[in-house]
């Protein structure tokens, strides 16, 4: 009992020699508040405004050259090299994030000023100023997307039916190496080839709604086949066991096992393959064309689409150049949130019905 | 019929009963997939059917009268791998950095969010990036290339003089190398989490620190995954149109100045461009500038492809 020390005397060789879990946020804030002051002089000698950038960027410079130092001291080398890659690599992630922020805000912002039932309501035509809407805009996108979806479904589905379930030898690797390089070809390329084709038949000069759901589809085709494929891959391959070995049919299996199982994620790598290619621009602008009036009918007649709508409200500034751009804005705005719901539909139904996969 | 002769021998022939729906579902899988090879080869034929009266045209007639068919085409081909190449340069850094920090550095409930988050910046359409450009990137970097034509000017990269709209090659390349992020990131942090944890935690049981453990477990096993993932990014890089044709104010000469107003062209953006308004032979020759561009991201992509299917662990889908 007599041998009994004091808790305090006694020192904890686990976490001796480290720096404690807060430091870097305390050197982190003593940075940004020097790097504020010292930004904040220069600026008022200067007669410069206050810059938010300069602040972060000079901040993050002292917090890196900082925690080296303190935890050199502190912990040696290695530890410092640890502290510095780790201050990198987050700031590589905020630094990527920046871009994203910056853009959804500026369309957000600038969207919002003609992000009204107008603007869905009415087309352009004989419209030279302010009003004026991209309803035609917006049924063109859907019609083409609709037929281009309409063409790329099942074909992508069924080919990727075709590698997973039956597909062996030459011409399995062949599609699927094919696929892949399909993946990769430049929406614009796209464009002409639908170009190229409805030229032979039509003519040149020939700008028809159907050519632009042609060049979506086979944007689209690559993106089906590759998600489905994944889908139907990780159905466990027990279940298909047990369902032959009940006497059930090929066929009814993958109908009523495989594809019922893979539901959800094959519903995921739909809406994820329309998202991709519902802001496609450059394929539209060059076979589809622009115009500003209503037009139902693929097979006639330029049609316009949204993404295409943005650009030429852009490029083609009327008389009235604050109302062109601000119907771009709204265009872009309404774009990026049907793709955004899109995905994160897509996402939602991923993780709600997701199989169990471990990490 | 109770006592069955054990010696007899029973020989049939264990065949599948053809049925029709069988039959049906294996053919229309298998066109199908037939299908997706006509489709590739037809843009192939068609391209090329298309683009051959540009290389027979009189050079006169073609879009500002060049000397020759090379002429025209050399200056877009430059532009095209030279922005494409900044892209890279820029996007590869920050896409490693990123997927180690939603693998290896992010806390794992927040990591999974962070990935969506990174895949939204894929979800915003080309042509809004291309009013982003115009619009906020290329007025913010303006003074970044005033400071670096003032400081640095001795560099032919950075001689100036400075565009006064700020639209230039570099900015094309930096909304560019944004537009490339998602993908190259996804496909790092795919394979990053899919290094052996045992060889993780063996380095951190020897006392690595975590940066030593990834140097040393993580990054070889995932080289070929960042490797493929930046030439997938390239892919991109070189094909995407729309977000370069609003950005970049060309002017059709070859030159490396990143910060000047006069800057090459890509065959992407030149395309888009000069096509609504192209007749008779200009619109052979602008396919024939896009035959050259899909055999360029052809070659890119299947290197891609080759090094992503020697480790079939993985997939570099999406």
């Amino acid at each position: 009992m007599a041998t009994t020390t004091a808790p305090a005397a006694l020192t904890n060789t686990l976490t001796q020699g480290q720096l404690h879990s807060r430091t870097p946020w305390v050197v982190l804030g003593l940075s940004l508040t020097a790097a504020a002051g010292i930004v904040s002089l220069m600026s008022s000698g200067a007669g410069t405004g206050f810059s938010f950038a300069g602040v972060i960027a000079l901040g993050v410079l002292f917090y890196l050259i900082m925690i080296v130092v303190i935890s050199r001291q502190v912990e040696g080398r290695r530890k410092a090299t640890d502290r510095f890659v780790t201050a990198i690599v987050t700031g590589a992630f905020l630094i990527a994030m920046a871009p994203l922020v910056s853009l959804l805000f500026t369309v957000v912002v600038n969207g919002s000023a003609r992000f009204d039932p107008l603007f869905f309501s009415s087309s352009m035509r004989n419209v030279v100023g302010e009003g004026g809407g991209a309803s035609h805009a917006i049924v063109g996108t859907l019609l083409m997307t609709g037929t281009a979806a309409i063409v790329s479904i099942p074909i992508g589905l069924f080919t990727a039916i075709y590698l997973v379930e039956y597909g062996q030898g030459r011409l399995a690797r062949a599609i699927t190496f094919f696929v892949d390089v399909m993946t990769g070809i430049p929406s614009i390329v796209a464009g002409l080839f639908a170009f190229a084709v409805f030229a032979l038949i039509f003519g040149p000069g020939v700008r028809l709604g159907i050519a632009g759901a042609v060049a979506l589809s086979v944007l689209m085709i690559p993106v089906v086949v590759r998600s489905c494929e994944e889908m139907l891959r990780v159905v466990p391959n027990e279940l298909r066991e047990a369902s032959f070995a009940l006497g059930v049919p090929k066929w009814l299996t993958i109908l009523n096992v495989v594809l019922p199982t893979s539901a959800a994620g094959i519903a995921t790598g739909i809406m994820l393959s329309i998202a991709r290619v519902i802001g496609e621009t450059a394929p539209l602008l060059i076979v589809a064309g622009f115009t500003a009036s209503m037009n139902y009918n693929l097979l006639a007649d330029r049609m316009q689409s949204l993404p295409v709508f943005v650009f030429t409200s852009y490029a083609n500034q009327g008389v009235d150049t604050q109302a062109f751009l601000d119907r771009a804005w709204a265009g872009a705005l309404t774009l990026i949130l049907i793709v955004m719901v899109l995905n994160l539909v897509a996402r939602l139904i991923a993780r709600i019905f997701a199989p169990k996969l471990g990490r | 019929m109770t006592a069955t002769d054990p010696n007899a021998r029973i020989v049939v022939t264990l065949k599948a009963k053809q049925r029709l729906g069988d039959v049906i579902f294996s053919r229309a899988s298998r066109i199908s997939g037939i299908i997706i090879l006509v489709i590739l080869a037809a843009v192939a034929v068609f391209l090329t059917a298309q683009s051959i009266p540009a290389f027979f045209a009189d050079p006169a007639d073609l879009i500002g009268s060049p000397e020759s068919l090379f002429e025209y085409v050399w200056p877009l081909v430059f532009g095209t791998l030279w922005s494409a190449t900044l892209a890279l340069l820029l996007a590869l850094p920050l896409a490693v950095g990123i997927a180690l920090f939603i693998s290896h550095y992010a806390p794992r409930r927040l990591a999974q969010i962070l990935g969506y988050v990174v895949d939204l910046l894929a979800a915003v359409p080309s042509v809004v990036f291309g009013l982003w450009g115009i619009g906020v990137l290329a007025p913010a970097v303006l003074p970044a290339f005033r400071w670096l034509t003032d400081n640095l000017g001795w560099i032919p990269l950075f001689a100036g003089p400075v565009s006064g709209t700020g639209r230039t090659i570099l900015t094309a390349g930096i909304v560019l190398g944004v537009m490339i992020l998602p993908v190259m990131t996804a496909i790092c942090r795919e394979i990053f989490i899919q290094t052996p944890v045992l060889h993780e935690e063996a380095a951190l049981a020897l006392g690595a620190t975590r940066w030593e453990m990834i140097t040393m477990a993580v990054l070889p096993f995932g080289r070929p995954g960042i490797i493929s993932g930046a030439m997938l990014g390239l892919g991109r890089a070189l094909g995407e149109t729309m977000a370069v044709a609003m950005v970049l104010s060309a002017t059709g000469i070859v030159t490396l100045n990143l910060v000047s107003s006069s800057n090459p062209s890509t065959i992407a953006a030149n395309i888009a461009l000069s096509f609504p308004e192209a007749y008779g032979v200009n619109v052979n020759l602008l396919i024939a500038t896009g035959l050259i561009l899909f055999i360029i991201t052809l070659i890119v992509n299947s290197i891609a492809r080759y090094i992503v299917n020697r480790r079939k662990d993985f997939s570099g889908a999406n």
